[in-house]
């Protein structure tokens, strides 16, 4: 029969194509790296340099992006913003990247547990909680304990990100809960609902409030002290640009940063 | 329950335009070539097309007028379709109980109802069967259950035996005439097979062109047919002359023939082929109509042989295959025909 | 009838048949790498978290009410695009078939601005019966419907359209109402083709995720679908989203398999 002959010479041929192809590329070898301990080394960086970010520097980052490439021409920085959660599983999973910024040391950890890191991380701010809600806070909302309201539609994020880990924090400090009717993936998306009306109050960073300021009013709330969101910053070992990398780390440490950072509502590290 | 219509529809450069009307218990056919328009009769009647001018009386109450009639669901006609249609998904029983069970009977008064027809027609074991495992003897009585159950006014039967095979068709036509014949309402059949037609029907109008050409008995059409086609049918030859007041007629077509009708002016000609005798050398003798014709062809129609001949005028000629044999006939062959003058008749046109 | 006798089959050029193996085995691959690469030591302890569990069911239940919906409304809808005229017909049509190239979140967002709560109809159903449809379970019903409707309309206007119509007409000549003769002749004729576009439309509704995160949110137990869990699962736990991914994937083949010989034929 001519079926199981031909066939079995197909699936032959097709295996070995697939071992060839995977004899290709088994991991990165960066001949080009230098070792880790960044100094800046302004003049000899150009490049694309690939940063993933937390959604909350979504604004800043661009922002700083922008004075960094004129700063050194022919430099390219290209953004990937998104839940810090979201961006460390990517990581580990080889996504090419050459900076992580998270927005907590808890996704933080997840990347230099897999040992994607090079070096240690630093926080560059720190970010604080507070309550999103529409313009002219029609709901009269002032605390924490408003947002339990069972005829108010919150919208919080997940607790695997950091600001709903953040959120978690605040609302055991204040020993109550809130009980959402959806959960985001980022911060931004968290924001969204309140904006277009659909939701009375979102938890979500000073900063974010900060920057749709005229789209939403921020409540500020006592409890949220006590779940101040630290955010580091780190090199990535198998980074395409390691010089880059560094650079744009020490960039964002700079005091020229920070200037930029505590003015869109960060708090310094 | 008598039908009473003028059936006019326009259907691009064709224009059915046929008075028709049918008594209680009457079996009419409408009798034509393909083309001819009497599909688009049925299905005016049965209102699955409009008229487009005319009107259709069923049983002294309008049912229709150009524009506009009621929708078939509401004539209290029934059709048996040429392939039969019968729903492929029911039993042959549910078939038939179909009809009663959309007027609003029950679902086991209307399979009571069914299961009585089936047996009339000699059914009630195939009952359960799915219309596939059918023979088609069957289904066409099936088909004819399922219409006559709901009680029609009138019955409406599109080529009912062309779906059979020779043989079947035999039997079937014999019990389709003794079902139509107990039928009390009108029924209009649609064929193109003379055979059927006259088998089935009290009387068949002949349709040709989207126009009636011929309305009569069945013995009539035959005996007196209008048009070639009819003539074709029936296995006549047909002329058409001028008679004098002796029995001559001067054929339109060329030729002469000599007839024992006295009928004058216009008239028609026919005789059936086995009236004409084939010799090889001029006849003499009584027959008065004698002429010379040119093989065409020869057609072996069981025991006997079809001669197809031409001349002034042409002529068919039904032989036996001896006399055949002892002919010759080769097409080309020149021969002679011998006609009676007491075997034509001649009818006016 | 007799049986076909056995058919003997040439083999294809190798043109056809190289790249139908490598298309099969494209199919296949990530299929076999979520069976080698699945946790199966842990099964037991994760099956029995009650988020999975949640999720699944929440899924089942929102597919199988889609597809009714689906059924309710798409029948008719196929009905009135095959056995009728109007004008603006092939507008309708288009649009019918929208959903299937639109990116399902492009759906969400169109849901969120007719249907939300300062959408122009939810302003009115706000207003007249206090009813909110974003975040609900409600939403998550919708949002698959909206996705996955084209595929029953479709299935089942092209088995309208393949159907004799004549049929239809013996029913009415029987004095059959126009209802009665689609309830008991039309409707049992296209059952196979109803039957192929419910699966495709269950089969969809089970996989939604952009239009269902985007309109309905994301809340355990209420709108958190399998689909959903998968993706948020993936973040923190991979060997678990492969493993929850392994469930919903045994669930369909479970369900295309037990529908396969019955009465849909080509599916």
């Amino acid at each position: 029969m001519w079926k199981k002959r031909t066939v079995g010479i197909s699936i032959a041929a097709l295996a070995a194509a697939m071992a060839l192809a995977g004899c290709g590329s088994s991991g990165k070898t960066n001949a080009s790296s230098t070792p880790a301990a960044g100094t800046s080394s302004s003049a000899s960086v150009t490049g694309t340099i690939t940063v993933l970010a937390a959604a909350s520097l979504t604004g800043t980052f661009n922002q700083l992006g922008q004075m960094f490439q004129t700063a050194h021409p022919g430099t390219t920085l290209k953004f990937s913003y998104g839940g810090s959660d979201t961006l460390a599983a990517q990581i580990t999973q080889g996504a090419p990247a050459d900076v992580f910024a998270a927005a907590s040391p808890a996704t933080m950890k997840t990347v230099t547990d897999a040992g994607d890191a090079n070096g240690t991380p630093q926080n560059f701010v720190k970010n604080q909680l507070v309550i999103a809600v529409p313009p002219g806070n029609p709901n009269k909302i002032t605390s924490l304990k408003d947002l339990t309201d069972p005829k108010l539609k919150v919208v919080l994020c997940a607790p695997t990100v950091p600001c709903g880990a953040a959120a978690t924090k605040a609302e055991k400090a204040a020993g109550l809960t809130v009980k959402p009717v959806s959960e985001a993936q980022d911060v931004k998306s968290a924001l969204t609902p309140v904006e277009l009306g659909e939701a009375d109050a979102a938890l979500v960073y000073r900063t974010d409030a900060k920057a749709a300021a005229g789209k939403v009013d921020a409540v500020e709330f006592p409890e949220s002290d006590g779940a101040i969101n630290e955010y580091p910053i780190v090199a990535l070992k198998n980074a395409p640009n390691a010089a880059g990398a560094q650079a744009w780390v020490s960039y964002i440490l700079s005091p020229e940063a920070q200037a930029v950072l505590i003015a869109a509502g960060f708090q310094a590290p | 329950m008598s039908l009473h219509a003028r059936l006019v529809v326009d259907r691009g450069r064709f224009r059915l335009d046929l008075p028709l009307d049918v008594a209680a218990g009457e079996v009419v056919a409408l009798l034509g070539p393909n083309g001819s328009g009497k599909t688009t009769a049925l299905r005016a009647l049965a209102g699955l097309i409009t008229l487009s001018g005319g009107s259709i009386d069923l049983d002294g109450t309008e049912i229709a007028r150009a524009g506009h009639g009621l929708p078939p669901e509401r004539r209290r006609v029934g059709v048996v379709f040429q392939d039969y249609l019968l729903f492929p998904h029911l039993s042959a029983l549910e078939n038939v109980a179909f009809g009663p069970r959309s007027a609003g009977a029950s679902r086991a008064v209307a399979r009571d109802r069914a299961a009585q027809w089936l047996a009339r027609m000699g059914l009630a074991d195939i009952a359960a069967n799915k219309p596939g495992r059918l023979s088609g003897g069957q289904a066409q009585r099936v088909a004819l259950a399922r219409a006559l159950v709901t009680n029609p006014r009138l019955l409406l039967l599109d080529e009912p035996l062309a779906a059979l095979d020779a043989g079947t068709r035999l039997s079937v036509r014999g019990d389709l005439r003794r079902h139509l014949a107990a039928f009390d309402g009108a029924t209009v059949i649609v064929t193109h097979d003379s055979l059927d037609a006259m088998v089935l029907a009290d009387r068949i109008v002949v349709i040709e062109a989207g126009h009636p050409v011929q309305d009569g008995s069945p013995a009539e059409i035959v005996r007196r047919p209008r048009t070639e086609y009819v003539a074709r049918l029936a296995g006549l030859n047909l002329y058409r002359g001028n008679a004098d007041a002796d029995g001559h007629v001067m054929l339109a077509d060329g030729g002469r023939l000599t007839v024992d009708d006295r009928v004058a002016g216009d008239v028609f000609v026919a005789f059936p082929p086995s009236a004409v005798a084939v010799h090889r050398e001029r006849p003499s003798g009584s027959p008065r109509n004698v002429w010379e014709v040119t093989v065409v062809g020869v057609e072996a129609h069981g025991e006997r042989v079809r001669v197809e001949l031409t001349g002034v005028p042409p002529v068919a000629a039904e032989i036996t295959t001896g006399a055949a044999a002892e002919l010759d006939l080769l097409p080309g062959t020149t021969v002679w025909v011998a006609v009676k003058a007491t075997e034509t008749h001649a009818y006016p046109a | 009838m007799t049986q076909p006798s056995q058919q003997h089959y040439r083999r294809p050029p190798w043109v056809l048949l190289l790249p139908a193996v490598i298309g099969i085995a494209y199919l296949f691959l990530p299929l076999i790498g979520l069976l080698i690469k699945a946790p199966w030591s842990t099964l037991g302890a994760r099956l029995t978290e009650p988020g999975a569990l949640t999720a699944l069911r929440l899924s089942l239940i929102t597919a199988t009410i889609t597809t009714a919906v689906c059924l309710l409304v798409g029948v008719p809808v196929a009905f009135v695009l095959a056995r009728t005229r109007f004008p603006g017909q092939r507008l309708v049509r288009a649009l019918v078939t929208l959903p299937l190239v639109l990116p399902p979140v492009v759906g969400g967002v169109a849901l969120f601005t007719a249907f939300g709560r300062r959408g122009f109809v939810g302003v009115l159903l706000d207003r007249w019966f206090g009813i909110q449809l974003p975040f609900t379970t409600a939403a998550v019903v919708m949002s698959q419907t909206f996705v996955a409707l084209p595929f029953l309309v479709i299935a089942v206007e092209g088995a309208l359209r393949g159907m004799d119509t004549r049929f239809e007409e013996a029913a009415a000549t029987l004095g059959a109402s126009r209802w009665t003769a689609f309830r008991r002749i039309t409707l049992p004729l296209v059952g196979p083709g109803v039957a192929a576009g419910s699966v495709l439309c269950w089969a969809r509704a089970l996989g939604e995720f952009g239009a269902t995160i985007t309109f309905a949110g994301n809340f355990p137990g209420t709108t958190q679908t399998m689909p959903l869990q998968v993706y948020l699962t993936l973040q923190n736990d991979p060997d678990g989203a492969i493993l929850l991914s392994l469930i919903l994937v045994a669930v369909c083949i479970t369900v295309l398999v037990s529908l396969r010989g019955r009465w849909i034929g080509a599916v």
